[in-house]
């Protein structure tokens, strides 16, 4: 150590030592309760006390759990299924995309903001980090070799990423007309059948009423970020979406608002059927039940109703219609549906997968519970957040808050 | 005292942290280094820079970890945080949690203002998460007696994006709120009582 460091050191340590006053015993006393009456109209229903006083977003530790530790024996899926880990340590695993070549890519959000490549080592995933330090890039996908990439601000292309996965390549920006909010602005992006990027825009809030044009939609664009469309609007936030395998119709999930109460809105599952329709945001929630602000003068039959309600604050995110050949025929063309259980409710729930059957003309004939068990004493185990049907027909599902992905399997 | 000029707290928490080889020496000793800025007796003296007695372990883990992995823009902490295994994550989170919360200012608040920042704190229900009394829990930090100057930085930076957050939540509650709100949200909360 030279004699300047330590005279520096000195010298700020005497500064602390100087700035500490001899701290007198003061007491300011406490703020007084509040008065009912200084909470606005509008927030009325906010808890203020009791078991609602004490709700706030389920956070993951930063350190992920370690395999051994897994709640691997807690999950529970139907007769012939097995769930066996995938991957371990993959810290606030989020989206899941598999490459051409058998790669399977791992998005995340705020906890890691990393791209995740899992290889296969005999038999055992190593985990690689392809891309960090990005802005809540929850929404990736694949095509034709390349990797997309989605932040709330802008989309990037990541080319012939499976050759390149220890060198990646430098991202190539097909679109930046995004308004880069970050409530609601990570993203969910897939390809559809007509060859377009599917990207949404969330409301940028709770509950408000954003410019239409702008906000609360899910807009298509070619993949050179050419031709923007609004597909569907009065979306609040949908992290999760599905073309059917037959029809090409856009199924979406949604999580509708906050602090309204224990037991409502549902969030929804829904089924574009015209482009533009309007889904009710901030208008009408679950599509019967207009918001108590913004819902005045506002008819829930002018907007689409959900062709299924999730649960309240259930937070249904990924989801995959199933066209694999390895599960029973029952599954063919179901919808499996990643609930990541809410936050916004005192009771936790949900959490789970679930598979949603559908009708011969599209409608929903049931919900039945898949991968259940990661709700304990109120707390959650694990939390999914995407599903992924690989090639072999297999299932996986990622888990944000024990950094994990697992493989669900079926043998008759 | 004079505050310090920003360029100089950080030239002094850049000398200490380069001071020694971090393995080795103990992990006492590297948390003295942070107490040098922060304040020994949990009471930061240093503009912009938070006081850390009274904040919950969970929420020193989570920021160190962001600082760890460069994702927190302060050259300073991500020069501190660069190398800390997990196990010093959590054992520096376990000393920060041992120090005892900051006293409020002497200086009375301006009566309007606190009220403002305290229907604010109502109509946005930041104690709903923070606790009712603003002690913190989990991944959400004491707000009670922090220092006005870093309270105000710190929304202003959530509200902004530069600041992401462990979560969403921040950057939700503070959309739509004026730069006036926030600074009478700092005030109403740096002013409030030492432990509840």
């Amino acid at each position: 150590m030279t004699r300047r460091i330590v005279w520096l050191i000195v010298a700020v340590t005497g500064l602390a030592l100087v700035a500490w006053p001899a701290i007198a015993q003061q007491t300011t006393p406490p703020a007084e309760p509040p008065k009912q009456e200084e909470v606005p109209f509008w927030a009325i229903g906010r808890p203020q006390a009791g078991p609602g006083a004490q709700m706030a977003p389920v956070p993951a530790f930063p350190i992920p759990t370690p395999a051994d530790k897994l709640p691997l024996a807690k999950m529970k899926v139907p007769p012939g299924f097995k769930v066996e880990l995938f991957a371990a340590e993959v810290f606030d695993a989020r989206g899941l995309r598999q490459g051409d070549k058998g790669t399977v890519f791992v998005s995340s959000l705020f906890g890691a903001g990393k791209i995740y490549a899992l290889v296969d080592k005999g038999g055992k995933r190593e985990v690689k980090v392809i891309a960090e330090k990005l802005m809540l890039p929850n929404g990736i996908e694949f095509h034709k070799g390349s990797l997309y990439v989605a932040t709330p601000k802008d989309i990037t292309r990541y080319d012939d990423i499976e050759a390149k996965l220890d060198n990646p390549p430098a991202p190539v920006k097909i679109y930046d007309q995004l308004p880069g909010d970050v409530p609601h602005g990570w993203k969910f992006i897939k390809i559809g059948p007509d060859g377009k990027l599917y990207v949404p825009v969330g409301a940028p809030c709770n509950i408000c009423e954003p410019d239409p044009e702008k906000y609360a939609q899910i807009r298509r664009i070619n993949l050179d970020g050419s031709g923007m469309e609004i597909v569907a609007r009065g979306v609040r936030n949908t992290v999760g979406f599905d073309f059917h395998p037959r029809t090409g119709e856009l199924y979406f999930t949604d999580n509708q608002r906050d602090w309204l109460s224990e037991d409502l809105p549902n969030d929804e599952l829904n089924r574009v059927t015209k482009q533009g329709q309007h889904f009710g945001y901030p208008y009408c929630h679950q599509g019967d039940f207009a918001d108590p602000q913004l819902g005045w003068g506002k008819a829930c039959a002018d907007f689409v109703k959900p062709v299924l309600l999730m649960g309240p604050h259930s937070a249904p995110l990924g989801m995959r219609f199933y066209t694999g050949k390895m599960f029973p025929q029952k599954y063919q063309g179901a919808i499996f549906v990643a609930r990541h259980g809410p936050w916004n409710r005192t009771q936790k729930y949900a959490a789970d997968v679930v598979a949603v059957f559908l009708n011969p003309n599209g409608t929903v004939k049931s919900m039945e519970p898949f991968l259940t068990g990661l709700v304990e004493n109120n707390a959650y185990l694990g939390r999914p957040v995407d599903v992924l049907v690989l090639k072999d027909g297999s299932l996986l599902v990622s888990d944000d808050h024990a950094g994990a992905v697992y493989r669900v399997s079926y043998k008759k | 005292m004079r505050p310090l000029s920003a360029r100089v707290v950080l030239l002094a928490a850049l000398v200490l942290v380069a001071a020694g080889p971090a393995a080795a020496q103990s992990v006492d000793e590297r948390f003295t280094v942070c107490l040098a800025c922060h304040g020994a007796d949990g009471q930061s003296r240093i503009p912009e820079t938070p006081s850390l007695g009274g904040q919950p372990s969970f929420f020193v883990v989570a920021q160190l970890f962001l600082f760890r992995e460069g994702r927190r823009d302060n050259p300073a902490m991500i020069a501190a945080a660069k190398g800390l295994t997990n196990g010093d994550l959590t054992a520096f989170a376990e000393r920060v949690t041992k120090l005892p919360p900051p006293p409020a200012p002497e200086d009375p608040p301006d009566p309007a203002r606190f009220a403002r920042g305290r229907t604010l704190t109502l109509r946005h229900p930041c104690g709903v998460c923070h606790n009712p009394d603003f002690s913190g829990r989990e991944q959400m930090p004491r707000l009670a007696s922090q220092r006005e100057d870093y309270l105000l930085k710190s929304m202003r930076e959530y509200k902004s994006g530069a600041r992401l957050g462990y979560g969403g939540a921040m950057s939700q509650e503070l959309a739509g709120l004026s730069d006036q709100d926030l600074m009478d949200l700092a005030h109403f909360l740096s002013h409030l009582g030492g432990k509840f």
